[in-house]
This record gives structure tokens, sequence and C-alpha cells, in this order.
């Protein structure tokens, strides 16, 4: 199938704000092997500065979740879940999230384009605190697999 | 933020200690939990046998999560991380045994940077097959 380069610039209504909990911190941290105490202490958090515990770097992950779904199951898009791969992923970190935080997620589309027979879809996540604080963007590029490959 | 690596004590070449992570089938089940992705082809091997693929296979941002470690590790702060990203070359095959699968992962600094900032590039492998590629970190040293 062809997504349709007119969805460029898309964007997205911002998500409903995500209250990051210690307890997500630190099951995640857990999901991941990670035992870094600034995940799980917060005594080890503020000796580094730090309000509360701060989240792994992949936890924006958790927070776009539902953003990202947005864009694959928008049924205008079109595109075929089933065909889906993840290819890049890239986060530029304004600061670290931190327990605590109310963020937003703003997703658009930023790029379409047709290699090799497989649809490429960059999508932009703008993940910021509901006041208005950038935290970190998550930049993801989704290629759906043409029918023959 | 408080990077206990000093700028001034790094070059390019530095070699990061590298890291071995052990992948069983649990793990992506408490990744797919934790994460919130629970695509099937991380814990059906008969869904991923229909999609064409070896057997089961983690899921890459639990492999990006565990890359990233090595650095993180290193810095001291996981705060000190101003960029980071990868691309999904090859999948990490995690077969129902007792041993699982395994990530290795290596990291050097590739680049000097303004504001005490170095361009880290990290190596990850599986099976001795890289997994992730164009694998770099940018970090903030003391």
């Amino acid at each position: 199938m062809v997504l349709n380069a007119d969805f460029i610039g898309r964007a997205y209504p911002a998500s409903a704000p995500y209250l990051v909990g210690r307890e997500k911190i630190r099951e995640f941290a857990r999901a991941i092997g990670d035992g870094n105490p600034v995940y799980f202490d917060r005594d080890a958090a503020r000796a580094l500065g730090y309000a509360d515990l701060i989240a792994p770097p992949t936890f924006a992950t958790v927070v776009a979740m539902q953003a990202s779904q947005a864009v694959m199951f928008d049924p205008e898009l079109g595109l075929d879940f089933s065909r889906v791969v993840h290819a890049d992923q890239y986060y530029a970190y304004a600061r670290p999230i931190c327990a605590g935080d109310e963020l937003i997620v703003s997703t658009r589309i930023e790029n379409i384009r047709m290699v090799a027979g497989n649809d490429m879809l960059t999508t932009q996540a703008s993940i910021d605190t509901i006041d208005g604080e950038h935290v970190v963007t998550a930049t993801s590029v989704l290629v759906s697999r043409g029918a023959e490959s | 933020m408080a990077a206990t690596v000093r700028y001034a004590d790094t070059a390019v070449g530095t070699e990061l200690p590298g890291a071995s992570f052990p992948v069983a089938r649990v793990d992506l089940v408490r990744y797919a939990g934790a994460s919130g992705d629970f695509n099937v082809i991380h814990w059906n091997e008969r869904v991923a046998a229909s999609v064409g693929l070896p057997n089961v296979i983690a899921h890459g941002m639990l492999t990006m999560a565990e890359a990233i470690r090595v650095v993180t590790d290193w810095v001291g702060d996981p705060g000190a991380l101003l960029q980071y990203g990868v691309r999904f070359t090859r999948p990490v095959v995690v077969p129902d045994d007792a041993d699982g699968a395994t990530l290795e992962v290596t990291a050097k600094v590739t680049e000097l940077l303004d504001d005490n900032c170095v361009r880290i590039t990290i190596t990850a492998s599986s099976e001795g097959q890289t997994v992730l590629g164009k694998a770099q970190a940018i970090v903030r040293l003391a």
C-alpha cells in the first residue's frame, strides 16, 4: 500500500496529561533490569539535584504510547499495523522525565516516503509539561512493508 | 546534573565498560506489561512464525533501553544524556529455553563536542550479529 504524502505535516490533538508516578518509574526500571538508584530512591535522585525520582531515558516511550497509537491506528492514514516495523528511534532531551511531571504529547507526521517498495513514516512527538516546559522530543521511523516483501 | 566523568579525562577512542544482558522470555513479558507494548510477536511463537520470524523477538525498545545502560552507568547521572538514537537493524531472537538470548553492548567516545559534550557510538550484538545501527548518544560530562 502507498501512504498519502498529503499527510506530511498532519498534527494530532495533544494527548490527555500523563502523570508520571514513582511506582511506574520503578516498575519500568525493573522491567529493563536497570537498578540505578536514581530510578528507585528519592534521596539518590535529590543528591543529583532532582526534585524526585527521574525516569530511565526510554521511559518516554511509555508516555508517548497512546499518542503513537493514535497515528498507527489513524483510519485516514491507513497504516497496515500488521506490516509495521519500528525502524529508527531518536530522543533529544531537554531534561530527564521526573516523577510528578504531568506530560502532554503533541505528535505530527514529519515525513512519508517510499523506499524500496516500503512506506517509511517519520513522526515527531514533543513531550512537554502541562505548564509548557519542553522535556523531550521523540522521533520515530516506522516502516510498513510492501505486500511483496 | 552531576556527571562523574570529566570531559578533560576523555578522548576520542576512550572505551566505556561494556556489559552483557541476558534476555529471557520472562523479560519480554515483564517489559510488555511495564511499557504497554503488547505486540504479539514479542510473546507468541505461533504468531512470530506466521509473519516469517525465526522465533519470538525482543522489543526493539527493550534492546534500546539496555544498550544505553553502558552510557548512563559510565556517566553517573542518566540526566546527563542529551541525545540518544538507534536504528533497529536486526531482531534479538529469544528462544524458549533456559538460556534465552544475550545482548552484548560496547561503546566508545567517537567525537569531542562543545560544552563538555561527547558523542558516544554504541555497538549491540546478539549471537555475534549486530542488532542496532547508528546507535549514538551525546552526553554532557563534568
